[in-house]
């Protein structure tokens, strides 16, 4: 049986990564993508895709129940083996690396499949960015707020201008070579402890 | 201060992982010139893809995985050897509350007999089949695991087939308790804390435990990337040593409160030390309001918990010949004699002086009460290490004991 389009079945409890793979997917002209988020009653919704190619996330712990089931003609009609091919280390390396991993059907060719796991192994790895540039995003937006508030305690105990305070601060991080968000945080911290509402 | 070897492992966060968490936490590395880098995993799939492609030179795992990865029996596998055990026992088997109430009626008591549980299940199994219920399932963590080989083990040997009077499917550990909650499953056999948990919910009865079925019997391991081995003989020493000394220390029970603390940090178990008591304890609630203590429940170092035996190794090649894992050649049969490594356990410690088996191999379930053997250096004893059913393992009579489990399964 030769099928023009090949069906590929999605599996990531992360709806928003899930959706960037299937809107990736579908652009490269896969239109046979389906996306499962949670594996209850997995076994009969693969008995009716039949995927040619399953992509799956390493953080889903259900990894090792899948495997078996793959392994289980019961479950699965076509036998499914892991990646494209064994001998390709450097595509297994960047899935792995990037956090995904495939299942393909027995048999299938190299060239058909290679194209898929590709584009899941660069928009996890995309995904993977966007996450880490938002939390950086987030954790620069949260040290400027307890620098900021460091400096009111500095300027009111201390009776210090803001630009001064800002300097006994960063000059207290580079003695103790400690960043200044971390100085600041136990000056609140500190405060805390000493006096309610000395800050405010 | 730096260090001469660099090791980077993964684990699992379940309790067994706790000898090669505390060599990381509490020293016992460092001071054996190690940095060792511990990395928390979600499936054993993701371990077992760690190790081939070298992310990991070791890790925590099931003790037939890397039985299962040599014989080719998964994909991406990478020949992985066993140098040290991280103990014997800690698994429970426990059931549905209204599986209980059924075997109860045929007769089960809250005492943790296999053999009478056992007989309970099989009347309960058989009233359903007449009346035309759908066979139970039971859940189990991995396909090649010591939790599916020992419940397969139990059952059959209380005359249920496990491939056709249930369903065995694969649940991972932390799931355990809810499936058989919201009864997606009617039982499971898993590692400590997820028997106590179903207890505690009031969802669930411990039947029996691992150390009834099997005494002192195999479970986690450390499976080795053998290229890295090859490649590392003094970090592997190194490390050996270190993991003993962990070992030592972690079966201490004046350590267990501060061991309790270490393990329920959120990058290891993340989940409260009171949890982990029964584990370190032996001492169950079993549901209901029965409990018990168990004689050597978990032993993550004493009676030589820690030696990698071929025996070991060879009975869970035998259940993996039992239940069609793997063919049954001479070559498969040489692949698990060779995967456990007590000369590599044996070369690490010798320098110690501590107390070494004076065999790679023992008869398994001969000794029937705690003994002394003739080991190399200080003291050390064995057993007891009986099957339930009274049967005996010799690794010297491998054929005959395969050829009669099949017997066996072929009359039910």
């Amino acid at each position: 049986m030769v099928r023009s389009s090949l069906a590929v079945l999605v599996i990531d409890e992360n709806r928003i990564r899930a959706s960037i793979i299937e809107a990736g997917l579908r652009e490269a002209g896969h239109q046979l993508v389906t996306v499962i988020h949670d594996v209850t009653g997995i076994a009969r919704r693969i008995a009716e895709i039949e995927p040619d190619v399953i992509v799956i996330d390493l953080e889903n712990p259900n990894r090792d129940m899948l495997e078996n089931m793959f392994q289980l003609s019961r479950a699965v009609k076509r036998p499914i083996a892991m990646f494209v091919d064994r001998s390709d280390q450097a595509s297994i390396e960047a899935a792995v690396d990037a956090g995904v991993s495939a299942y393909v059907v027995d048999g299938l060719r190299q060239e058909r499949v290679k194209p898929i796991l590709d584009m899941a192994v660069s928009r996890f790895n995309a995904f993977s960015r966007m996450a880490r540039e938002l939390e950086e995003a987030r954790s620069e937006l949260e040290s400027r707020k307890v620098i900021d508030r460091a400096k009111g305690i500095l300027m009111k105990s201390r009776g210090l201008s803001e630009e001064a305070a800002y300097t006994l601060l960063r000059k207290t991080a580079m003695n103790q070579n400690r960043r200044i968000s971390d100085i600041a945080q136990s000056l609140v911290t500190a405060a805390g402890l000493l006096g309610p509402a000395e800050d405010e | 201060m730096s260090m001469r070897h660099q090791i980077t492992a993964g684990f699992m966060p379940l309790f067994d992982s706790a000898v090669l968490v505390a060599a990381s936490e509490l020293g016992f590395a460092a001071r054996e010139g190690i940095e060792l880098t511990l990395h928390r995993e979600t499936s054993w799939a993701n371990i077992r893809d760690r190790i081939a492609i070298g992310h990991f030179d070791l890790a925590h795992m099931l003790g037939p995985m890397p039985l299962a990865c040599n014989l080719g029996l998964t994909p991406l596998a990478s020949e992985t050897i066993v140098p040290f055990s991280l103990g014997l026992g800690g698994n429970c088997v426990t059931i549905s509350n209204a599986v209980w109430a059924g075997m109860a009626a045929h007769g089960a008591e809250p005492d943790l007999d296999p053999a009478r549980a056992g007989a309970a299940l099989r009347a309960f199994i058989r009233d359903r089949a007449v009346a035309g219920r759908e066979p139970l399932r039971f859940a189990v963590v991995h396909p090649h695991s010591g939790h599916n080989y020992e419940l397969r083990y139990w059952l059959a040997a209380c005359g249920i087939d496990p491939g056709r009077a249930l369903e065995i499917v694969i649940v991972p550990p932390p799931f355990m308790a809810d499936a058989l909650a919201t009864g997606r499953i009617d039982g499971y056999c898993v590692g400590e804390p997820w028997n106590s948990a179903a207890v505690a919910a009031g969802t669930g009865h411990i039947v029996t435990v691992k150390a009834q079925i099997w005494r002192n019997s195999p479970e986690k391991v450390i499976g080795v990337r053998k290229a890295w081995a090859d490649e590392n003989p003094e970090a592997l020493s190194a490390l050996l040593r270190a993991l003993h000394h962990s070992a030592r220390w972690c079966q201490d029970p004046a350590n267990h409160a501060e061991l309790a603390v270490v393990m329920a940090q959120p990058g290891f178990l993340g989940l409260p030390p009171a949890v982990q008591m029964p584990i370190l304890t032996g001492h169950l609630q079993l549901g209901g309001g029965a409990e018990r203590d168990i004689d050597d429940f978990f032993l993550p170092f004493d009676k030589a918990a820690n030696f990698p035996w071929k025996s070991h190794a060879l009975w869970l090649y035998t259940q993996m010949v039992r239940w069609g894992h793997v063919a049954h050649t001479p070559d498969n049969l040489a692949i698990a004699r060779d995967c456990y490594r007590p000369d590599l356990y044996r070369s690490a410690l010798k320098p110690l002086g501590v107390a070494l088996p004076g065999a790679n191999a023992k008869v398994e379930g001969a000794l029937k009460v705690a003994t002394a053997v003739g080991a190399t250096g200080a003291g050390l004893v064995l057993g007891p290490d009986g099957f339930f059913d009274g049967q005996i393992f010799d690794p010297d009579e491998i054929e005959g004991y395969i050829a009669r489990q099949k017997s066996a399964g072929a009359e039910t």
